[in-house]
């Protein structure tokens, strides 16, 4: 176990650099500059100005000075400062939006396996039923419905017609002199919606894996030997069936770690929550290199680190790949 | 052979849905076929002193912000659409068939660094990598649909490579390479043939999936560029007036709902169709 | 039967999407009448983006300004009527030959952190504006200024090398406090979150996306304004934040105009909310790159104009909510000249003209053709404004219809600028200035200004504008001013270097609530801390 775990953390240091370099590459394959950005259009700025800038933000070197300064700056946790005329550090920037992002997508996240596990077991259990049937077009209904319609017609029905659910943000105004137990049920009540299109939106990839995984196992020799031996339907599912066709979801909640940190730029911006999504798209058409830069390096690290510890744990549940891998 | 596709057919058959779903990619493609012939109005035609009128005998689906014909752009924007959707998921299959056979194949160092850039690539959240590339580069429809191909390979990559290695020392393969068959004919002949089957499928979903990230780019106005209606754009176009000219959101926003729904199904109908291990009843 | 399961969901989805869009009940219709004025209450406002620095020097954005503008004052200011008048200055004396501009600055005023305000703050704002060291884009207009002296602390007096028009209104930007930055890296600075200024509020807290809120500071100059709170809501969902208005969310927000026109009639949303409807200082072109042999003949250009109707894009982009710009002056302006009338729509004279400049034949596809050359060009425009898009789309119509065959390209703002705006490389572009109070336009027209990555992008270059230019800017005597930008506006009617299309209208829309608001020609903030919401009407 110990020689499988050094094993993977050695292999951390090229796939890290791998990621850099392709974040690097990324985005210097834009044309514009974020100084044009900043003068953009603006009659009272003048030639010598623009050198300024260009300079102070160090856009003059050649890009292989860039990259090396900036691996540099990295290794030292340092990502620089924002293009943005905040000037403010990238890790700050991140520091304020990850905590609600990440919230946000753990409960939509822990509401996405609660959720699709059971109903993929269901449909397994049920195949070929009518409830297999409804489930099957439930799921893929929540996939297939562009988000921000249904955000949109959902925020007009709740928030405006109904007026049962606010429409936008995460606090009323005012909320800072709430009592606790008041300011979390308005928060809540700010997330429902969100957390009800992300959810819906995400069930369908985990409730059919866990359905076909489920029907895969159930087709097992063993599970005939199960019942073979008069084991009841439900101790044949609940007791033999399900332990093994959960074990591949571990590796799934890896996959889904991206997902986490990325956020959806496109909710957040209906339902206007300061995200992950949102500062990275806003970094994006500013050309703000240092934080677009930030945000995909730190995205694909904690990813990476999130990975291996899915594999970790898949390895001590499943001592077959200690010594396979 | 033939009695194993006639089993394939027959268990696709038995599955609705996905004849269901089938019927309807079908008909879309007619439909977009034809859509000259479907529809007296230019996509393109403005009039500006009758827009968003609601719909009427003249006009199904009514007009847009611009007075143009909606069901005329619902009809070509299938078209944009599906291109979309097929041409970025032919670039990940083709990228990913080539990688997955290579690694698989010959294993080795080329397998080692191939697959670190698949673990690299899917540490990217996939939406951002596309948004920073088309974001810095123009948004047109050949770009999106390239970005939307490159950064979807991966998948493919990993289920061809995973097929080879299961067919690698399997007999005929075995024979094949007895007998002083090239590596090349052997890959082609024998390997790519039978790795197609989880491609298949896993390009069917993907189709969907290009269709609705055509959509979320257009809504944040990086997608396909007006006035070439695709079913993202038209449906963005309509979110400023969901309110009082539904029309306009709501008739692209089915045409992508029940598109989106009928790949999904399909593909699966495929999955069950030719997958063994689930055939057992 | 088993699909049926499925078309029961769709039909589900429709009942639901069918309930969204039915209009809501309107209701009771209140009757108010203006009420006392009372302190306390807040008003939420609508933003789209996020400011992004609060030291107005550095930022470049709008959501910064609208803060900005509450938080300090400059030495001068625009009244209700769009004259200058002293802010934090009481009054000024310009010399005789107007290059010495000397301001009397009042007395008393604090810092919202209780230290006196006085010259040495003008001086050190000055002093950092010109600093090469500062990043800013605001240092042109007092790179004029030859000297700058603070005789005492209540005196502040600028020296220029020859006589500059646009001087005094240009220092109506903020004044920055320097006993918080002199000395100091002005970029680090914490006032860029957590400003200090003079002005009627004082900054409370920023919620980065969310919110950046202000309260009321008691002991402003003029008085504390009524209305406790200033909220800044940030949505960058429009449809969102029209949603949040009717639920209630919001106090005031910018319309668009099929929201003014066609959603905010019920009686519902008129007994709740007021509208305002007041032209915007800006206009909309589309410009040609006159470097392109295209479009070097007049005629051309004055053609391309004739066959857009500029009524049906007001109609069309608008509905209605804007006029037909002629020039680059807002009409009602003193430097507006309301005789000019540039080419009206009339494709017949569009065809004539383009006849007399060679382009006769039609080719198979029904464009024209010169030496064996179509009549094709490209329209640029930046990515994100809707209203640009429609109208470069309807103006690909129109000249279809002539004969012009055109194409549109939409670039994100950044790329549209250094591939193709900087480099000359392009044929045609929309898009939009802003017209400032003062009328000096030598930046967007004088031939001086042709260079890479200068304004004057289309490369128009006329003798007479220049001179006109050159003069206009160098006097201050309005009605030696105003003859020059009169006849200025004359030739660009008759050259058309770009083709005018319209000046739209301001739509903000403000909650009922507030009383006090007196839209002038400066529009309804103007005088903000005098809005006010009555006692029993206050609702935070």
């Amino acid at each position: 176990m110990l020689g499988y775990l050094i094993k993977r953390l050695l292999m951390l240091v090229p796939l890290f650099l791998g990621i850099t370099l392709i974040t690097f590459t990324v985005i210097h394959l834009a044309p514009g500059e974020p100084v044009e950005m900043q003068t953009a259009m603006n009659p009272k700025i003048s030639a010598q100005t623009r050198q300024k800038l260009r300079e102070y933000y160090g856009l003059d070197k050649p890009l292989y000075v860039q990259y090396g300064k900036w691996l540099t700056r990295l290794s030292k946790l340092d990502f620089g400062r924002s293009f943005a005329s905040d000037n403010r550090p990238v890790i700050d920037k991140i520091k304020e939006r990850i905590p609600i992002t990440l919230s946000l997508n753990i409960i939509a996240l822990v509401l996405e396996f609660g959720l699709a596990i059971p109903i993929g077991i269901l449909a397994a259990t049920h195949r070929e039923t009518l409830l297999d049937r409804g489930i099957t077009i439930f799921v893929f209904l929540g996939f297939a419905v562009p988000t921000f319609w249904l955000a949109l017609l959902l925020m007009y029905l709740f928030g405006v017609k109904f007026g049962w659910l606010p429409i936008s943000g995460l606090h009323s105004l005012g909320s800072e002199g709430f009592s606790p137990v008041r300011w979390l049920i308005d928060m809540g009540r700010h997330l429902l919606l969100p957390i009800a299109v992300a959810t819906f939106g995400s069930l369908a990839g985990l409730s059919r894996y866990m359905r076909a995984n489920m029907l895969e196992v159930l087709g097992q020799d063993y599970i005939t030997t199960a019942r073979a031996k008069g084991l009841g339907e439900r101790a044949v599912i609940y007791r033999h069936a399900l332990k093994n066709a959960l074990l591949p979801v571990i590796t799934l909640l890896g996959f889904s770690l991206p997902g986490l940190i990325g956020g959806s730029v496109i909710f957040e911006t209906i339902f206007a929550i300061p995200g992950m999504g949102q500062l990275f798209y806003m970094g994006v058409m500013a050309r703000d290199y240092p934080l677009v830069m930030g945000i995909l390096v730190i995205g694909a690290f904690l990813t990476l680190v999130g990975n291996l510890l899915a594999d970790l744990c898949y390895a001590l549940a499943d001592p077959r790949i200690r010594h396979g891998g | 052979m033939t009695n194993l596709y006639t089993l394939y057919w027959n268990r696709f058959r038995s599955n609705r849905f996905a004849v269901a779903a089938a019927l309807v990619v079908l008909s879309l493609f007619i439909l977009s076929f034809l859509a000259p012939l479907i529809t007296p109005y230019d996509p393109d035609a403005i009039d500006a002193y009758h827009v968003l009128l609601p719909p009427s005998g003249a006009h199904w689906f009514g007009t847009d912000e611009l007075g143009r014909d909606v069901f005329t752009r619902v009809v070509y924007g299938a078209r944009i659409s599906l291109k979309v959707g097929f041409v970025a998921v032919g670039i990940a299959v083709l990228v990913g068939t080539v990688v997955g056979l290579v690694a698989g194949y010959y294993g080795g160092w080329p397998d080692t660094i191939l697959m670190r850039l698949v673990d690299i690539m899917l540490c990217f959240p996939t939406f951002f990598l596309i948004l920073a590339v088309i974001a810095m580069l123009e948004p047109s429809i050949w770009y999106i649909m390239i970005i939307i191909g490159l950064t979807g390979w991966m998948g493919v990559a990993r289920l061809v490579r995973a097929e080879v290695l299961s067919l690698r020392e399997r007999d005929f393969i075995l024979a094949a390479r007895a007998l002083g068959a090239s590596d090349l004919r052997i890959i082609f002949r024998h390997i790519f043939p039978n790795a197609m089957t989880p491609v298949l499928v896993s390009a069917t979903l993907g189709v969907a999936g290009a269709i609705l990230t055509e959509s979320a780019l257009s809504f944040l106005g990086i997608g396909v560029q007006p006035p070439t209606p695709s079913w993202g754009n038209i449906l963005t176009s309509g979110k400023d007036y969901i309110e009082f000219a539904w029309w306009l959101s709501l008739f692209p926003g089915l045409a992508i709902l029940v598109t989106v729904l009928s790949y999904n199904l399909l593909g699966e109908g495929i999955r069950d169709a030719l997958d063994p291990r689930l055939g057992r009843r | 039967m088993r699909i049926g399961r499925a078309a029961r969901l769709i039909l589900l989805s429709l009942v639901l999407l069918l309930a969204a869009c039915m209009d809501k009940q309107p209701t009771k219709q209140a009757v108010r009448g203006p009420g006392k004025p009372a302190y306390g209450d807040a008003i939420v406002v609508g933003s789209i983006g996020d400011a992004s620095n609060l030291i107005p020097l550095l930022a470049s954005d709008t959501p910064s300004f609208e803060i900005a503008g509450y938080v300090y004052n400059g030495l001068v200011k625009y009244d209700k009527d769009l004259n200058l008048v002293g802010d934090l200055a009481e009054s000024w004396d310009v010399s005789k030959d107007g290059l010495t501009i000397t301001f009397h600055l009042r007395h008393g005023v604090k810092w919202h952190d209780g230290v006196e305000f006085t010259s040495a703050d003008v001086l050190y704002t000055y002093r950092v504006t010109i600093d090469p060291k500062t990043p800013t884009a605001y240092a042109e207009d007092f790179k004029q200024v030859k000297r700058a002296e603070a005789p005492d602390r209540y005196t502040f007096r600028v020296t220029y090398g020859k006589p500059f028009a646009p001087a005094l209104a240009s220092w109506g930007m903020s004044i920055l406090p320097s006993h918080l930055l002199e000395g100091k890296d002005i970029t680090k600075s914490d006032l860029a979150r957590k400003p200090v200024g003079t002005g009627p509020y004082r900054f409370k807290e920023w919620v980065a996306g969310q919110k950046i809120v202000l309260e009321a500071y008691k002991n402003y100059f003029e008085g504390e304004p009524y209305i406790g709170r200033y909220v800044y809501r940030i949505i960058p969902d429009n449809s969102t934040m029209f949603m949040e208005l009717k639920a209630g969310g919001l106090d005031m927000m910018g319309l668009t105009p099929v929201q003014y026109q066609r959603q905010t009639d019920t009686p519902d949303f008129k007994s709740r909310f007021n509208k305002y409807r007041y032209p915007a200082s800006a206009y909309t072109y589309l410009g040609y790159n006159l470097r392109n042999p295209m479009f070097a003949d007049k005629r051309v250009r004055q053609a391309i104009t004739s066959a857009i109707n500029k009524d049906e894009i007001i109609h069309g982009v608008l509905f209605g909510m804007g006029q037909i710009a002629h020039g680059p002056y807002k009409p009602g302006t003193w430097a507006y000249n309301p005789h000019v009338k540039d080419f009206d729509y009339n494709p017949g004279r569009a065809k004539q003209l383009l006849a007399q400049a060679g382009w006769k034949q039609l080719n198979s596809d029904g464009v024209l053709v010169k030496d064996g050359k179509p009549f094709t060009f490209t329209i640029l425009t930046n990515q994100g404004n809707d209203q640009r898009m429609k109208c470069a789309q309807i103006i690909q119509r129109r000249l279809k219809n002539v004969g012009i065959d055109v194409k549109i390209r939409v670039l994100e703002f950044a790329s549209l600028l250094t591939n193709f705006i900087d480099k000359g490389n392009f044929d045609a572009l929309i898009m939009g200035w802003t017209i400032s109070q003062d009328p000096d336009i030598f930046d967007v027209w004088h031939s001086s200004k042709t260079g890479p990555k200068e304004l004057n992008f289309i490369g128009f270059k006329n003798k007479e504008v220049d001179r006109l230019i050159e003069e206009g800017r160098s006097t201050f005597d309005v009605e030696k001013r105003k003859r020059c930008y009169y006849r200025i506006q004359e030739i660009l009617a008759d050259e058309q270097p770009y083709t005018f299309l319209y000046v739209p209208d301001s739509l903000p829309v403000v909650s009922s609530r507030f009383r006090g608001i007196e839209p002038a020609p400066a529009g309804i903030t103007y005088n903000f801390i005098k809005w006010y919401v009555p006692k029993e009407e206050q609702v935070y």
